[in-house]
């Protein structure tokens, strides 16, 4: 069976196409392709900005992505589009793209749940049978485990997601957001050599980022190169304090978190597999500090390249299908969509109830 | 101190001092934060629980040096302050903050959970009062739920916030001349399913979450983490916890309040369903 997905919560647009020759092969990717928004430095993207990019493009993209992956119309099962979680303007735009194609076809509509969309695709990728999910992104920042159908939220952020934190803090030093703000964070990062103290919130499973942009973003000012030299910030060994310093710093401080949740999550349940999805998901140092953790406990990760770990159309695609092959259906007049839509919302039909096994 | 490292079954070598490089450990557990050996501290008569945070070497050296040594610093303190003000927990012997380390003292008996599991499913409470037994042995087990909720209330009274209680971080110590051995090295298992060692005082142990604090907030959360520890562990906790809440709200002045607090949380939820 071969789906198509709409994907659009965010800054990102995404149309993907996806085949499923047999429940025993890996499924096909057939396209995937992606148009994002991006704001000026400095500023966060707007919903309704969002909005009205998702709506001049997404035309464009289904026409490009059926034409890539060589399919008919006939041959497409069902129009898979998120229903949430995310930013209701740009929600509202690609759902109504969704019911457009799906009543202009006569296709089955089914709304995926983004984060669902995250883990699956994870999943296929990596094969990674039955990990504890690190969901990182812009919108999300929670620590997953499966069990009896459904996936089921061990930890999470309290406050902001890691990705808005680090978001945020690349606008503050006015880094830009081309290709992606948190990217131009990891690079300049690379080059950052002292560690500046910030608050470190970690509770239980849970953990707080709020504080730490705040702090952040107070060391921030201090830097400026407007500032006399003799009040700007230094290191311990008395150079002055750099940019690139404090992306490092804050990648230390809020990855160690992720990664000491995530390790409390696997003590938890005797699990010795993570897998990092979402956006956050590509940083390389996040993957490398994971996998020092994982192979402390005898384990391994699994992780993503930015194909699939920032948003895209085919992981709707791709859990849209593995419901639609369970018998799901979505009458038209449900076809809505949330802001907010809980990845333990989600009755998980297509695996087993057994935690061990696919 | 000299820090000779000493091989034990870990693959690690761990750096502990003098006192411990020639005293056998035995791993008790190992969480994601630290491991918990039994040793004997300074001769082989005195046992000692010897808690240890190993270096994450995932974490930049800085920051895990700060974190381990504000979060050890954080649990002696708050043990120390239980022991003085009269809460029931394992003294803290010695400490070594720059080697990541706690020595406390051995705590003879099981654990609450033991007890929950081992009185399951045959004797549900509800069951119908069958033979005398039953009946006796719910009255004991009663007794200890309202121990529990007494000590829990003592532990909030005195400003301590516990952070994971968990009916594994609750012991029943065993009273001295009681058949001791056996089953220390489970850290308590499945054992107490009879009438004996269930009269014992509640002990509170692993303090690495707790946080000093007056506020309802932290004090319902509390009891919210036991109410969910009771319902995984036990299919049928229900009038036990009653009991526990029953006698924590009448522990101490300021417990009713927290009650209420409880059903908010309950209400919030915490939003998540993580046990199961």
């Amino acid at each position: 069976m071969i789906a198509l997905g709409l994907e659009g919560s965010a800054n990102k647009l995404g149309v993907g196409i996806i085949s499923h020759p047999s429940p025993s092969k890996p499924p096909l990717i057939l396209a995937n392709l992606r148009h994002t928004y991006n704001s000026p430095p400095g500023e966060g993207f707007l919903p309704k900005d969002t909005a009205k990019h998702h709506r001049a493009w997404v035309v464009r993209l289904v026409k490009q992505a059926i034409r890539q992956a060589g399919v008919k119309v006939e041959d497409i099962s069902c129009i898979c589009y998120t229903k949430g979680p995310g930013m209701g303007a740009p929600l509202q735009s690609v759902a109504i793209a969704a019911r457009t194609l799906a009543l202009l076809w006569g296709k089955e509509l089914i709304g995926v749940n983004h984060c669902i969309g995250h883990i699956e695709m994870g999943r296929a990728i990596t094969h990674a049978p039955n990990p504890i999910v690190l969901y990182v992104s812009g919108g999300n920042t929670q620590v997953i485990a499966y069990s009896h159908r459904r996936y089921r939220i061990f930890g999470e952020a309290l406050d902001l997601a890691v990705g808005n934190c680090l978001d945020r803090f690349a606008r503050t030093l006015m880094i830009p957001n081309n290709p992606a703000p948190g990217y131009n964070i990891e690079q300049l990062a690379k080059k950052g050599k002292h560690l500046i103290d910030l608050p470190y919130a970690v509770k239980g499973m849970d953990a707080s980022f709020s504080g730490i942009l705040a702090a952040a973003d107070i060391l921030a000012a201090q830097i400026s190169e407007d500032l006399d030299d003799a009040k700007r910030l230094k290191a311990e060994d008395g150079e002055l304090v750099t940019k690139a310093d404090l992306c490092f710093s804050l990648q230390e401080t809020v990855f160690a978190m992720l990664v000491e949740i995530t390790e409390r999550a696997m003590a938890h349940v005797g699990s010795r597999e993570v897998l990092i999805v979402g956006g956050v998901g590509c940083n390389e140092r996040l993957q490398e500090m994971m996998a020092l953790m994982a192979k402390d406990r005898g384990g391994s990760v699994f992780a993503t390249d930015e194909r699939f770990c920032i948003d895209n159309g085919i992981m709707i695609a791709h859990a849209g299908l593995l419901a639609y092959e369970t018998g799901i259906k979505m009458p038209l007049e449900n076809s809505t969509c949330t802001q907010r839509y809980r990845t333990d919302e989600v009755f998980v039909a297509w695996r087993d109830q057994d935690t061990a096994s696919s | 101190m000299s820090t000779a490292p000493p091989t034990i079954g870990a693959t690690t070598p761990l750096p502990l001092p003098s006192p411990f490089t020639h005293s056998p450990l035995t791993l008790l557990t190992q969480g994601a934060e630290a491991l918990v050996f039994r040793t004997t501290l300074l001769n082989a008569a005195t046992p000692v629980a010897l808690k240890y945070r190993p270096p994450k070497p995932y974490r930049h050296p800085l920051l895990d040096k700060r974190l381990t040594r504000a979060r050890l610093l954080a649990e002696a303190r708050v043990l120390v302050k239980c022991a003085r003000e009269g809460v029931q927990v394992p003294e803290v012997v010695a400490v070594g903050v720059e080697e990541g380390w706690v020595a406390l003292g051995w705590v003879e008996g099981g654990t609450v959970r033991g007890v929950l599991d081992g009185y399951t499913p045959s004797h549900p409470p509800s069951h119908p009062p069958g033979e005398q037994k039953d009946g006796q042995r719910e009255e004991v087990l009663m007794g200890l739920m309202g121990r529990v909720g007494r000590a829990v209330g003592r532990m909030h009274e005195v400003g301590v916030c516990h952070g994971d209680l968990t009916t594994s971080n609750l012991m029943v110590r065993r009273k001295e001349g009681e058949k001791a051995q056996e089953h220390f090295e489970t850290g308590g298992g499945h054992h107490t399913a009879g009438l004996e060692g269930l009269d014992g005082e509640i002990v509170l142990i692993d303090f690495g979450l707790a946080t000093q604090s007056i506020q309802d907030e932290d004090r319902a959360v509390d009891l919210y983490v036991l109410e969910r520890a009771f319902a995984a562990t036990h299919p049928v906790a229900e009038p036990l916890f009653r009991e526990v809440l029953r006698a924590y709200g009448e522990s101490y002045k300021g417990a009713k309040v927290v009650l209420r607090r409880l059903e908010d949380v309950r209400m919030r939820g915490r939003k998540r369903s993580m046990l199961g």
